[in-house]
């Protein structure tokens, strides 16, 4: 592990991208800041401007409305960034996989680095994710 | 070799590195203490290197597309130079008294001011809706905040017998004691820290940023290098601003030890004071934050000025 990847994992902003959830998910993204779970523990904080961010956070069926949001939105982020695609929804467009307005799923339109299913995903879930995650970032090194 | 010399404090000791670092781990005092705040464990002493690193050196810098590219990338220089400046003056000047010159105080307070101009700009040049909102609030801020600060910073003058040079507070601060020891001392101290509050954009007085209405404000469309050096320049800010407290009230900072140990502990509770009332207050709206400043607050630091001109 380079000093790179040590420090690319250590700090992790992240912008949080609704594409037409049900809040469900927006609202367990907030537990994750609470003492309880406490994710600035590990360098991760929320941002409020997509181009200070290292991960897009998408939660959401992604509808037809927000894909050339979400694309436009991937491309503001600054690189190396990485894409989380958060719950049911945003992993495959869940319950909504046949409405009229969800489109496609959200690693048709953007490549995803991870996935963490649930509906919602509980804040263990996220936690075990994103060390998925920064274990995927150090093995990008070794390669 | 004097070019050296002035080289080595502007970048070394105590100019940039030197302060950044201090900055740096003041700022994880903040976070860390936040976090107690809230019952939280908050993150390790490190946190803030790693971000500023990060942006520093590993992350893609975005300029907009119609922006005037010397302003947008030359505004968060000029920030830093400026933090930098102010900080080698206040502790070159605290260890040779006699190193400054006639009115160096005017040109901190000056420089003071610099860093908050630099974002501005940046900001209105960047070309963003929310990125002006933010920085339109950052004016109104600085308007609201710089008279009552210039008041209290009158009251050392006043008391020093008109002394317009930061080492000759120090020197009659250490003949005749402490600035802080007298009524206006203690009252424009308040007034003081409430102005560096504002100064450093911490709640009650952060809506220039506001993350929860207008996404980061003024820093909306920085990004990597640009971002760090701005995160950079508020550290530095961090640190000078309670050390031109300390250097105003509390006598300077001394290089003995019984001296630097009480410095050390007058800054960390300065520090903590301000990071409790960013914690303990919600965003206030930016008209009142203009009625507070130059109602009740430029009041008393105008009570504090006459109490002072009266010798109390």
């Amino acid at each position: 592990m380079g000093l790179k990847e040590k420090i690319l994992t250590k700090s992790l902003y992240v912008f949080h991208l609704s594409s037409g959830s049900c809040n469900n998910c927006d609202i367990e993204i907030l537990d994750c800041l609470t003492p309880r779970y406490d994710l600035e523990r590990f360098g991760i904080v929320l941002v409020g401007s997509v181009k200070h961010a290292d991960a897009l956070l998408c939660t959401g069926s992604t509808n037809r409305l927000c894909v050339p949001r979400i694309k436009k939105l991937y491309e503001m982020m600054p690189k190396p960034g990485f894409v989380i695609a958060w719950g049911a929804c945003g992993s495959s467009r869940g319950v909504f996989k046949d409405s009229y307005n969800t489109g496609s799923p959200l690693d048709e339109i953007i490549p995803v680095d991870l996935y963490i299913p649930g509906c919602p995903p509980k804040p263990e879930a996220v936690i075990a994710g994103v060390k998925k995650l920064l274990d995927k970032v150090n093995a990008v090194k070794k390669k | 070799m004097k070019i050296f010399e002035y080289l080595f404090m502007f970048l070394v000791f105590p100019g940039f590195i030197f302060s950044s670092t201090i900055g740096l781990l003041a700022g994880w005092v903040d976070r860390k203490l936040t976090a107690r705040v809230q019952w939280r464990v908050g993150p390790p002493w490190y946190q803030n290197f790693v971000d500023v690193i990060k942006l520093l050196f590993y992350k893609e810098t975005l300029i907009p597309v119609n922006v005037s590219k010397p302003i947008f990338l030359g505004m968060p220089l000029l920030s830093l130079a400026s933090a930098t400046i102010v900080s080698t003056i206040l502790l070159v000047i605290s260890r040779f008294p006699q190193a400054g010159f006639l009115g160096d105080l005017i040109v901190v307070i000056y420089l003071l001011m610099i860093p908050a101009i630099a974002l501005m700009l940046g900001a209105f040049a960047s070309e963003n809706p929310l990125a002006s909102l933010g920085a339109s609030r950052e004016m109104k801020l600085m308007l609201a905040y710089e008279l009552p600060f210039i008041i209290s910073v009158l009251v050392p003058v006043i008391k020093c017998g008109y002394a317009i040079k930061v080492g000759d507070i120090i020197t009659y601060q250490s003949l005749h004691g402490h600035i802080i020891a007298g009524a206006s001392g203690v009252i424009s101290f308040i007034v003081m820290l409430l102005c560096v509050q504002a100064k450093l954009g911490f709640a009650p007085f952060d809506m220039p940023e506001a993350e929860t209405e207008i996404m980061a404000g003024s820093y909306i469309e920085y990004s990597g290098k640009a971002l760090g050096v701005f995160k950079l320049s508020k550290a530095i800010l961090l640190f000078v601003l309670p050390v031109l407290m300390i250097i105003l009230y509390f006598g300077g900072i001394g290089f003995d030890v019984e001296t630097f140990i009480k410095n050390v502990a007058g800054y960390l509770a300065i520090l903590a004071a301000i990071v409790v009332i960013k914690n303990t207050n919600p965003r206030v709206r930016i008209d009142q934050a203009v009625r507070f400043f130059w109602g009740p607050v430029t009041a008393l630091a105008i009570i504090s000025a006459v109490l002072a001109y009266f010798g109390y």
